[in-house]
């Protein structure tokens, strides 16, 4: 392919956030006329490579150079990329429900005649650019009245409005089913075949063994490597080897567990999504978790994880369908989430601030507000007791504060999920749930956690965490189930697990026994 | 300095000082002031200070449960109407269905526990915002009380007009004041004293440095005297007169519902859904149950105001409550509760509330013709809630929000309002 030219060369880019290295020295290399797809474990930089690719983050933010077409291009925001012709699709379609297919591709790039939109124009153009992606509808039809298949396509009709030069697109076929990615896996083929350039972001190997020309891997903010498909004969297992090629060194504290009897366990566990009732987000899934153990979820985004624990903390998510929770040898039927507390679960969810914490309330008030019941005497709260408990906490946790009346708006990552984690074990669960437990904290605070985490597990509680990093996951769990698309997929113990054996069964729905 | 430092700190806040009630404080007691050199000494004469009291319980009432309802995320426009459709069937209750006047207080009640709990479904359980909820039961119980009242005027009988018009009575030695008011501001005087050393007591067991003896001390002074002054005024007032019993009844309210919403679980449960309804939801908080509560609460005070006006003016009437929903609205706004919920306390809108009255009564004593109260009444809002914008964007006094909990220990007590907004012994001034 060598002898292509070259569209687009991103060189050594770094992009920094407060306290974090998003992007170290990546280098990205795109040849006109191929789908280039970029490959990475969650974290490792993909999406804010492509946010500085198409000026999300403006010049001048990042390190580095962008040559595009031949020179260097300095975007200062979204508009700038794209009037040269770089289209970002997002995850989250950017379409606006109740509005039309034509009105929606034209957003912001109307049509006009004097002064006027021309919607004769407009509609004539649609029909023109909805042909170009397959798809057939009136371009009356309101964004809410057709799939997300056909949504996917009007947002690239919309791209092609702008006259797109290199197509970006983020996980495309996230929502989609089968049929439906098929297609747009064709339409891709169709444009390469036309002389567009793409580039995917995706998890699924297989698709992108399928599609893809190129695959550069990141991880950990860095460039690991850029694969030809066809000279190098790349295949899944590849991919997931330079995907997750990382060393594990002593991240975890020792520890030896102490695994006692299985005391929690969910079976047959069927969930609708709350909105969609067609779409089945949890099933038939079954688990069981042992006293003492540290039970690990491994999956990718959108498998279905927190879908998962939330359903079964109290039915917080989802149209529960069918299925039993055993505590102790017990049914037990959580309807709320005051059930779930009283029954002995906890769940830390993995959005700290936007259904974790109230960030108008100081560190005290949040430690008790699971379970204000444990300082209430004759229907009044104790503030001395409340004072004494997030005390406690704060310096059983190490949470660094100065005092307990401090908001919790004011900590750092780490220290708002140490008071997270206070809330939760305040509450005396046998079972806590931990869903991104380090999601957004940095290493040091990140080893305290797994302390804390292997500690509640030598009490003889239940611990389960739900992690997109496999290597926490192996590092931290006796036990280890895959969930893909909403099914458990396998189970792995901690001895034979393995960052390729847990990504192919993260990536596969067909069923392996390794226990 | 380090002195000027505690007593800046530990005055009449916390370490974490509360800027905005702080703010709010002086600007009552600068109103007051101006007001009062203005006038040349009228606003703080006994009559007009029990005008004040009089004129304001009602709209101070609704402040109260105007509040939880805020802090909740949601709004009520209704009360006014709701005030008045209470009120027209509460005189019709009297007058034509010949109830005793208490059975009619507790029917008055009734009605707006009922019309409550109908804004309260709407709202909680079919999901429909508060404000097309209430907006919708403002024109609905206005057209009520109209229907009901055949748009004519009813009035309502003696004993009734007290909790409206009534003043503490008159009994024991002749002291030359009302030794009932002066019992209350003795009692006044004592629960501020109790607070204070319970509060000091309280941070002791936690481990934590009180307050220097001499601030607590002199925090206490500022008290007792600004509740001898005021008692003194309401004692001494014409012969007759004296402390209202619209006002013991605001009194009670406000110090039931600050301990409610500083004290106990359901208060809490109100900031938390205001604050982060879904993290109050994944904490086992039930949603429903704390919307359909404020909402049904705020009805019932609106019913209570309602029956207090129509005491106070003797006869329920067509336009009764008219526009009293933006009044409370901007009470708790200006007493620094947050639009966006989660943020405000009681004791604050009783100050937002005696602001909008203080300037309502000087500008009326100086013969201010309605006019140009209400504009400046707009702009005094508009400044308040732009001042504390302002100040947030500049990061001046960090998030208000964690500042401004009920529950926090570093609530300032209020020094210069008028004695109700002092007494309550659940809100402990300590600092920290």
């Amino acid at each position: 392919m060598s002898d292509v030219p070259i569209l687009l060369e991103m060189r050594s880019i770094t992009k920094e956030f407060p306290g974090v290295k998003a992007l170290s020295d990546v280098n990205l290399v795109v040849r006109a006329g191929e789908i280039h797809a970029i490959c990475g474990e969650n974290g490792a930089g993909k999406s804010t490579l492509m946010k500085v690719l198409s000026g999300v983050y403006p010049h001048g933010s990042y390190s580095g150079q962008i040559v595009y077409q031949g020179s260097e291009s300095k975007f200062s925001d979204i508009r700038a990329s794209e009037s040269a012709g770089i289209v970002i699709i997002h995850q989250e379609l950017a379409l606006i429900p109740g509005m039309s297919i034509a009105e929606n591709i034209f957003l912001g790039n109307e049509p006009r005649k004097r002064g006027a939109i021309d919607w004769k124009a407009a509609n004539r153009m649609a029909l023109d650019l909805m042909a170009r992606v397959g798809l057939q509808e009136d371009p009356d039809t309101l964004i809410k009245d057709i799939g997300v298949g056909k949504q996917q396509l009007v947002e690239i009709a919309k791209a092609f409005a702008k006259d797109v030069k290199l197509l970006i697109l983020d996980e495309p076929t996230a929502a989609l089913n089968e049929a439906d990615s098929r297609h747009l896996l064709d339409l891709l083929r169709g444009f390469r075949s036309r002389g567009i350039t793409s580039i995917m972001i995706s998890h699924k190997l297989n698709e992108i063994e399928a599609i893809a020309d190129q695959i550069t891997i990141l991880r950990d903010g860095r460039t690991v490597e850029t694969l030809d498909v066809k000279a190098d004969g790349v295949d899944e297992d590849r991919i997931v080897r330079g995907m997750v090629g990382r060393e594990l060194s002593s991240r975890f504290p020792d520890h030896t567990p102490k695994i006692g009897d299985v005391f929690f366990e969910v079976r047959n566990w069927n969930v609708r999504h709350p909105i969609s009732a067609d779409r089945q987000v949890c099933k038939n899934e079954s688990f069981v978790v042992r006293r003492g153990e540290i039970v690990g979820f491994a999956g990718l985004m959108g498998a279905g994880r927190t879908e998962l624990a939330m359903s079964v903390f109290g039915r917080s998510y989802g149209v529960y369908e069918s299925g039993t929770i055993i505590k102790d040898g017990k049914e037990i039927v959580l309807k709320s989430v005051a059930d779930a507390i009283d029954n002995g679960l906890a769940y830390v969810s993995e959005d700290r601030k936007a259904i974790g914490l109230n960030l108008l309330d100081d560190i005290k008030t949040s430690t008790v507000a699971a379970k204000l019941s444990k300082i209430r005497h004759h229907g009044v709260l104790n503030e001395v007791e409340e004072y004494q408990a997030a005390e406690a906490y704060r310096k059983e946790l190490r949470t660094k504060a100065p005092t307990v009346d401090e908001g919790v708006s004011k900590l750092s990552g780490g220290n708002q999920q140490k008071v997270v984690l206070a809330k939760w074990m305040f509450t005396d669960p046998d079972l806590l749930i931990l869903d991104e437990p380090t999601r957004g904290i940095d290493v040091g605070a990140k080893y305290e956690i797994y302390g804390i985490i292997q500690r509640l597990a030598d009490q003889g509680k239940g611990v389960v965490v739900i992690s997109s990093e496999l290597p926490e996951l192996i590092g931290l769990c006796d036990r280890i189930y895959t969930v893909f698309e909403g099914a458990i997929t396998g189970e792995i113990a901690r001895a034979d697990a393995t960052p390729e054996n847990l990504m192919k069964q993260m990536t596969s729905t067909k069923k392996m026994a390794t226990r | 300095m380090s002195r000027l430092k505690d007593l800046q700190k530990n005055l009449f806040g916390g370490t974490t000082s509360n800027a905005r009630q702080f703010g709010m404080i002086f600007t009552l007691v600068a109103i007051v002031l101006i007001f009062q050199v203005w006038t040349n000494g009228l606003t703080l004469r006994s009559d007009n200070l029990i005008a004040l009291f009089q004129q304001n319980s009602y709209i101070l009432i609704l402040a109260i449960g105007m509040l939880m309802v805020i802090v909740a995320g949601h709004i009520d426009l209704s009360v006014g109407s709701v005030a008045a459709f209470a009120g027209i069937l509460v005189a019709k209750s009297m007058t034509e269905w010949d109830l005793p006047w208490p059975v009619a207080i507790l029917f008055g009640l009734a009605i707006g526990a009922i019309i409550g709990a109908w804004q309260g479904f709407w709202v909680a359980y079919v999901g429909v915002p508060a404000f097309i909820v209430t907006l919708a039961g403002m024109l609905l119980f206005r057209g009520g009380n109209q229907f009901i009242g055949n748009a004519n005027t009813i009035p309502v009988p003696e004993g009734f007009r007290e909790i409206g018009s009534g003043f503490l009575p008159e009994f024991g030695p002749n002291t030359g004041y009302n030794n009932a008011t002066l019992l209350l501001g003795l009692a006044a005087a004592v629960a501020v004293v109790w607070r204070e050393l319970r509060a000091r007591n309280t941070r002791r067991a936690m481990d934590a440095d009180p307050a220097p003896m001499w601030v607590s001390i002199l925090r206490m002074a500022i008290m007792v005297g600004v509740i001898a002054f005021a008692t003194l005024r309401f004692a001494s007032g014409r012969v007759g007169t004296s402390f209202p019993i619209s006002g013991i009844i605001l009194l009670v309210l406000v110090i039931a519902y600050s301990f409610y919403t500083r004290n106990t679980a359901g208060g809490r449960h109100i900031y938390a859904v205001g604050g982060n309804s879904r993290a109050a939801e994944l904490s086992g908080v039930k949603l429903k149950r704390v919307n359909f509560f404020v909402m049904m609460n705020m009805s019932v005070l609106a019913a209570l105001a309602g029956m207090i006006f129509v005491a106070r003016s003797a006869a329920s009437g067509p336009q009764d409550g008219n526009g009293w929903e933006l009044d409370a609205i901007a009470a708790v706004f200006i007493g620094g509760a947050a639009v966006a919920g989660g943020i405000g306390t009681i004791s604050g809108s009783i100050v937002g509330g005696l602001v909008m009255a203080v300037l309502n009564n000087g500008l009326q004593l100086e013969g201010v013709g309605t006019d140009k109260v209400q504009i400046i009444k707009g702009l005094v809002l508009l400044l308040a809630v732009a001042i504390d914008v302002y100040n947030k964007s500049q990061g001046r006094f960090s998030i208000i929000g964690s500042l401004m909990r009920p529950f926090r220990r570093d609530d300032p007590a209020a020094p210069v309002s008028p004695p109700d907004a002092e007494r309550e012994p659940a809100k402990a001034a300590v600092s920290g």
